[in-house]
């Protein structure tokens, strides 16, 4: 039982978060920084492309320096 | 995004899903038995006709702004994982997506083992390879249909996209019975990474509140944006490869851009 649990568990973490969590969690972290700048008057959509240029490489460069 | 848009975006992920899936199949009948893989491809099918339909109204049901956040990040998070696993593989830094090669390997494994009959299934191993493998790309193919379908309001034409990409890929294999090798499909997987990142940004910062300028045309600024960044970051990465690790090392050559063969993204390759 634990064992199909934990392969359940598994294979969910593969489907949403991949191969790098920095992915996963970079991009909730640029969508609530979105939201807490859209509650103010300073324009929120120019922040998950910038949050792209950075997140992308990081990644990239994460996944060449573990090979 | 116009219907135009949103049937090519869909149709052109669910192709890459449906490639995969008919190399499954077709190692799974030629090793085995083409009566279970087929039972087992028609069973998996029904299935997810099941899951589409529970799910298809719930989804719907769900408002629009709260669906956008919660689509647009798993969009976000799926297309940065299969733009970094493109770019990885046309620099050369991961190897290609190799249709032939899987093809081998299934085939392979599937022939080692014994045959044996459940129920009106000739081959249990053939049956249950063909429909893992038509379920899980298929949940796929449901997760996009419903995302893309819902957020447009016009599920019936997602779901007539991905139909027609599954028709297609699955009528070429029937007809050679051979992986389908030839489809470009580490490219495909470029192009759909860069979709689905353009689409999950859009559809994310929607959803936390954010109102792009211009609206929906938006998309045709930043689709074209993130895929100059992610050419510029490969070509970058190929540079950087060929100096510290020649092709001939890593025997990882990487993949010409231009001539199809350029990337591949996608957890489930």
């Amino acid at each position: 039982m634990t064992r199909r649990l934990r392969a359940f568990a598994a294979f969910w973490y593969d489907f949403v978060i991949g191969d790098d969590w920095l992915v996963a969690a970079g991009v909730a972290a640029g969508l609530a920084l979105t939201y807490a700048l859209s509650r103010t008057v300073v324009p929120a959509w120019w922040l998950l492309p910038v949050l792209l240029v950075l997140l992308l490489p990081l990644s990239l460069w994460r996944a060449t320096r573990r090979h | 995004m116009g219907n135009s848009a949103l049937f090519i975006a869909v149709f052109l992920a669910c192709a890459v899903e449906a490639v995969e899936a008919t190399t499954i199949v077709l190692a799974a009948g030629t090793a085995r038995d083409w009566r279970s893989a087929a039972t087992g491809t028609g069973i998996a099918l029904a299935v997810l006709v099941v899951i589409v339909a529970v799910l298809g109204p719930a989804v719907s049901d769900i408002p629009l702004r709260g669906l956008r956040l919660f689509v647009g990040a798993l969009l976000l998070v799926f297309g940065l994982q299969w733009l970094r696993k493109a770019i990885l593989r046309a620099s050369g830094h991961k190897a290609l997506h190799d249709e032939d090669k899987i093809f081998a390997t299934q085939l392979s494994a599937a022939g080692e083992r014994p045959r044996r009959q459940v129920g009106l299934v000739p081959d249990w191993y053939g049956f249950t390879l063909s429909f893992k493998g038509v379920l899980l790309e298929g949940l796929e193919v449901v997760f996009i249909v419903l995302t893309f379908g819902s957020n447009q309001h016009d599920v019936g034409l997602a779901a007539v996209a991905a139909v027609a990409a599954i028709a297609v890929v699955a009528a070429v294999g029937a007809a050679v019975r051979a992986p389908l090798s030839r489809v470009p499909e580490n490219t495909l997987k470029f192009v759909v990474g860069i979709m689905l990142t353009g689409f999950g940004t859009f559809w994310g910062a929607e959803g936390a509140g954010a109102h792009w300028p211009g609206s929906d045309a938006a998309l045709l600024v930043l689709i074209p944006a993130i895929a100059v960044l992610a050419l510029a970051l490969t070509a970058i990465m190929r540079r950087n490869a060929g100096r510290q690790r020649p092709a001939a090392v890593t025997g990882m050559p990487a993949a010409p851009l231009n001539t199809g063969a350029a990337a591949e993204g996608g957890r489930s390759a």
